[in-house]
């Protein structure tokens, strides 16, 4: 691909407790690519994601955000660089003692300085766009999973970010909320939104994203694109996995 | 009928000793608030440093005895030259004790928060500082309410040990008129009375005041605490 690197990981290393938890992780994102992480619980998926806006310090690594590699030891550089990373947590994270549109607003006003009215303008058409204009004053308490899940989506789009980070932002909700939250995100996608979503959602993926990347035990072990990986007739760890995903699923 | 018009004379002097109980409480309560706010945000947040002296001024202020810090902080004013005035020495004592016990509650209603209340607000870019005042402090100062409530009233009754030092407080005017007249039981059923009408009053605020800021649909908040109420 010749597109223009957005996003780029430079052998990522974390233990946490004498336990190698991601072992030299890199990978490169372009402007407009959807990369999806896929693997086994405990893999390394949501570390790798919570290292990449160090959320998790990684210990070894560089991260270059635009060609500007991140000075991870500077406070404000940092923050500067989170502000231009979106992430989306499994359980939402809601400010739970605000309203849809305060958890909106509170960053454009506390980070990039907006005046109240024009952060209260950016939250409604954000919500608008995911489907949740009308449910602007209620609280997270109020809202069902997946309505919580979108809110915080259009939280991390007011931010205007280079880049989102998705980690399983589906896992908690149950088939049908799961496929609100996955049809705003299909709407990302095709708008072309730079993305990095680790999920077990295998159709998703399938369906859109132009790479699927397989971590086991903290090593990326395979990548390409998904119609490569998931060929009829290849043996790849990416096909084992999804083989067994399926079966699961049958047996059910 | 004598002990009643006893009381009665003495009721004009224990009510502006009421003033002066109030006085006190508030200040101190709310030095408490003023200290133990960043004392817990200190304990949590804080460097190793900043950790390692929270906890020992904790372990100081929870582990002496207020009668002995308020001789202690009277010989303190002393020797620094200040004026020893029973008030304001009180006022120091309770306020920082206060703010011992306080920071203890704070801290344990921001640790009961989701670590992912702090993270969301990283990731979209705050600054620690940032986090804490406008995500973690509102939401743990409503948790909050209950346990400073029972601190109020623990606070308004150790009051009372101030008038070794002389603040003319309830109890410094019931112990004088109880002294010239003998007649103690009928005297400190009053100020008894008095004390808890003022716990009374302030509790019922505190609970009037978690009620209007509990957050709509949040189960944690005063509609447990009406809940459990109701069951016993």
């Amino acid at each position: 691909m010749n597109a223009r690197p957005v996003l780029r990981l430079e052998g990522i290393s974390k233990s946490l407790g004498g336990k190698r938890i991601l072992n030299a992780c890199s990978l490169t994102v372009c402007r407009g690519e959807l990369k999806v992480l896929i693997g086994p619980s405990g893999a390394g998926k949501s570390t790798l994601l919570q290292c990449i806006n160090c959320l998790i310090q990684p210990d070894e690594g560089e991260i270059w955000l635009d060609g500007k590699l991140l000075d991870r030891t500077d406070d404000g550089a940092l923050c500067a660089f989170r502000a231009q990373v979106g992430m989306i947590f499994q359980d939402f994270n809601l400010f739970d003692h605000l309203t849809a549109a305060e958890n909106v607003t509170i960053a454009l006003r506390k980070v990039r300085g907006f005046s109240r009215a024009r952060a209260e303008e950016r939250a409604g058409e954000e919500l608008e766009r995911v489907g949740l204009a009308n449910r602007r004053h209620l609280y997270p308490a109020e809202l069902s999973g997946g309505q919580k899940q979108r809110v915080a989506i259009a939280r991390a789009l007011a931010m205007d970010p280079r880049v989102i980070l998705l980690d399983e932002p589906t896992s908690a909700l149950d088939p049908e909320l799961a496929g609100e939250v996955l049809s705003v995100i299909q709407l990302l996608a095709r708008g072309g939104m730079t993305m990095i979503m680790a999920t077990h959602q295998m159709d998703f993926a399938r369906a859109l994203a132009h790479e699927i990347l397989f971590m086991e035990k903290g090593v990326i072990v395979e990548q390409g694109a998904p119609a490569a990986l998931l060929l009829e007739g290849r043996a790849t760890r990416t096909r084992d996995f999804c083989a067994k995903l399926a079966d699961l699923r049958a047996n059910r | 009928m004598h002990s009643l018009t006893v009381v009665i004379d003495a009721l004009p002097a224990m009510l502006a000793g009421g003033l002066v109980t109030v006085g006190n409480v508030a200040v101190s309560l709310s030095l408490g608030l003023c200290l133990g706010v960043p004392l817990a945000v200190g304990q949590i947040y804080g460097d190793a440093l900043a950790r390692r002296l929270v906890h020992i001024y904790v372990w100081f202020f929870c582990g002496v005895p207020i009668l002995v810090l308020l001789f202690l902080f009277y010989g303190l004013f002393i020797f620094l030259g200040l004026p020893a005035e029973p008030f304001s020495i009180c006022c120091v004592v309770l306020g920082l004790t206060s703010a011992a016990y306080q920071s203890q509650i704070f801290r344990g209603a921001m640790l009961s928060l989701p670590r992912g209340q702090l993270n969301a607000a990283r990731a979209l870019g705050m600054k620690d500082r940032t986090a804490v005042a406008s995500v973690i402090l509102p939401q743990a100062l409503r948790l909050s309410i209950p346990g400073f409530a029972n601190e109020f009233s623990i606070l308004l009754k150790d009051s009372a040990i101030c008038f070794v030092l002389g603040t003319q407080d309830i109890m410094a005017r019931t112990s004088f008129a109880a002294a010239r007249t003998h007649e103690h039981l009928a005297l400190y059923a009053a100020a008894g009375l008095l004390y808890f009408l003022l716990t009374w009053l302030v509790l019922k605020l505190l609970h009037l005041l978690e009620r209007r800021v509990h957050i709509p649909g949040y189960a944690a908040g005063a509609e447990a605490g009406a809940f459990s109420g109701g069951q016993t």
